[in-house]
């Protein structure tokens, strides 16, 4: 796990050194200088004139310490931009993880108990079309019916007050993005379901005489939702990428959108530790999922 | 000494004897909905190949007179801001889409089966190597890892597709290695060492067209992926840069000041998105039904 995280910030590290241009020559393009002495003086203040690995190390010793740099834009210290941007994108995830469970576990279970019927034809395509569909675009549509219907758009504006504001605001751009784990989330229960159903126990349980409801919701539901608990894990980190261009499209001032200006801006300090926040969010979720598992699978138990 | 021909036949190439088409063709009869799929990517395989024929327009040509012009009047799906013709920019659109979604795919797949193969197939250190190169790799979410290499590369078609091709990687070097293992192990490949093989053509002719089934599996998956990533790369304008009609382009252009006036900027270039990787996907799914039903998901 530290050994994945140490490979990605050398990973992100050179990728970033590689770009042709650093902010200097940005701000003095920009500005039609070409002044080569003001242009040094500059890489100087930002430690660009060091060797790439030595710059690596100031980094890297500096985020072991809290320290995160400044950023090259707004000259704040980039703990102070990044901080107070998480609680918006952790809400917006959370709620779209929420849309996702609440939706796809239930209509997946539904498409492998009527397997092959029309709604499960319906289903499957519906799910498959959300799998099809860029998010970006679902927003768009979404904020073109509210045009149609409402006259405005709910934009984000001032940072809403009261839990009922906050969930209004947040519940449009994450069912936008849910859409697609939910789909994600329901083919997999559907297939994972269909899978349980056919094993011995069940024949078993229905020889028994056990009824429909019991067997496909006490007996089989719990075994397919295992692999289903992985995937909504793998999901939670990989939400980001929808989240990019969601928060883009509604405005939101959450760390994905804060990611995509901080790469235009080549504003490296904020573009490798928000990278790194992002790594590090994934390989812990990861790992808390492997744990989990464990738990809800007895016969799963890691060797001690 | 001449060369001994007694070389075991891989599983692969027995199967061939029935037939390719008469194969296909057993195999449509059964997956109706993977035969559309098959269906939607031809319609626009044809435009990419066909565009010049089939637009009356070329997809830069400005015409202010004609800016916003909504669907009609000799433009079937209405004109952008600085006057194309949609119709004709997603008609070449579907160019820049499979250009990068199939050159991105071929590369991140060509570059995991090396990887893949070299690691199962020579295991130990070199395995813990890479292995660990592909855990980084596939750490990081699939867009923000895109995103930051589009970045470091700068915005054109040939970067675009190396900064969507290198997240793939980990996920057919993953499969690759797996299936490499286990063959390795197999009597076959000990039969083609017994005869004298060199390790490297048991590798390469042994070895991986017994793993192709499952690579297909995962590159078609990968291709509706690609094409996606691409959309979005595009959108926040770090993809194919213009004068490139690219769809996810056209839908940053249009974005959110579009959307009250202009409802039509927005919603084709995104029906042609949509519609593009619902036909991959649902080609995927019937492919991974016929090609490896163990990978049913």
């Amino acid at each position: 796990m530290l050994l994945t995280l140490f490979g990605i910030s050398v990973l992100i590290f050179t990728m970033l050194r590689l770009v042709p241009g650093n902010i200097a020559d940005i701000v003095f393009n920009a500005a039609g200088m070409i002044d080569v002495a003001e242009k040094a003086k500059l890489e100087k203040e930002l430690g660009l004139d060091k060797p790439i690995a030595a710059q690596y190390v100031q980094w890297v010793s500096g985020l072991v310490r809290g320290d995160l740099g400044y950023s090259y834009v707004s000259e704040k210290p980039a703990i102070q931009e990044i901080l107070p941007r998480i609680p918006i994108t952790a809400k917006l995830a959370g709620l779209a993880l929420g849309f996702a469970v609440l939706f796809g576990v239930p209509l997946g279970v539904l498409s492998a108990v009527k397997q092959n019927s029309t709604l499960d034809y319906v289903l499957r395509v519906i799910s498959l079309s959300g799998l099809s569909m860029p998010s970006f675009w679902l927003g768009l549509l979404v904020l073109m019916a509210f045009v149609a219907w409402f006259g405005t758009i709910p934009i984000y504006t001032d940072p809403p007050h009261g839990f009922w504001n906050t969930l209004a605001l947040y519940c449009v751009p994450a069912a936008a993005v849910g859409f697609r784990s939910s789909a994600l989330v329901m083919r997999l229960t559907r297939s994972s379901m269909l899978e349980v159903l056919r094993q011995d126990y069940i024949r078993t349980a229905r020889a028994k005489g056990a009824s429909d409801h019991n067997v496909n919701y006490h007996h089989a539901l719990r075994n397919a939702l295992l692999p289903v608990v992985t995937v909504i894990g793998i999901e939670a980190a990989f939400l980001m990428g929808g989240l990019i261009v969601t928060e883009t499209v509604f405005n939101i001032p959450g760390v994905a959108r804060f990611l995509v200006e901080a790469i235009r801006w080549r504003d490296y300090p904020i573009v490798q530790n928000l990278v790194m926040f992002i790594a590090v969010v994934a390989v812990s979720v990861n790992f808390f999922i492997d744990l989990l598992y464990a738990v809800l699978d007895p016969r799963i138990r890691y060797a001690s | 000494m001449a060369s001994i021909d007694i070389v075991p036949t891989p599983a692969a190439e027995i199967e061939r004897a029935e037939g390719i088409w008469s194969k296909i063709l057993r195999h449509a009869g059964s997956h109706p909905l993977g035969v559309a799929g098959a269906g939607i990517m031809l319609v626009f395989v044809f435009a990419a190949v066909f565009a010049d024929l089939i637009t009356a327009y070329a997809p830069t040509t400005t015409n202010s007179a004609i800016s916003l012009l909504p669907p009609g009047h000799g433009h079937p799906l209405g004109a952008d801001a600085m006057g194309r013709d949609i119709y004709s920019r997603i008609v070449y659109g579907a160019r820049i889409s499979l250009a990068v979604g199939l050159g991105s795919t071929f590369l991140g797949s060509v570059l995991g089966v090396v990887l893949g193969l070299t690691s199962g197939y020579i295991g130990g250190w070199v395995d813990l190597i890479i292995q660990r190169v592909v855990d980084v790799l596939q750490a990081v979410p699939l867009l923000v890892l895109a995103l930051v290499m589009a970045a470091a590369l700068g915005p054109a078609l040939d970067n675009t597709i190396v900064a969507i091709a290198v997240p793939l990687i980990p996920y057919t070097a993953r499969v690759v290695r797996s299936n490499t293992l286990a063959l390795r192990e197999q009597p076959f490949v000990e039969a083609a060492r017994a005869v004298g093989m060199s390790e490297f053509r048991i590798a390469v002719r042994h070895v991986l067209p017994n793993t192709l089934a499952p690579l297909i599996v995962i590159a078609t998956a990968q291709l509706g992926a690609a094409i996606l990533t691409e959309a979005s790369l595009s959108f926040l304008a770090l993809g194919v840069p213009e004068p490139h009609p690219s769809w996810g382009r056209m839908l940053s252009e249009s974005a959110a000041e579009y959307v009250r006036v202009a409802p039509w900027l927005v919603i084709f270039p995104g029906l042609a998105i949509s519609l593009a990787v619902f036909g991959t996907n649902l080609f995927g799914d019937a492919l991974r039904d016929i090609l490896d039903p163990r990978l049913r998901d």
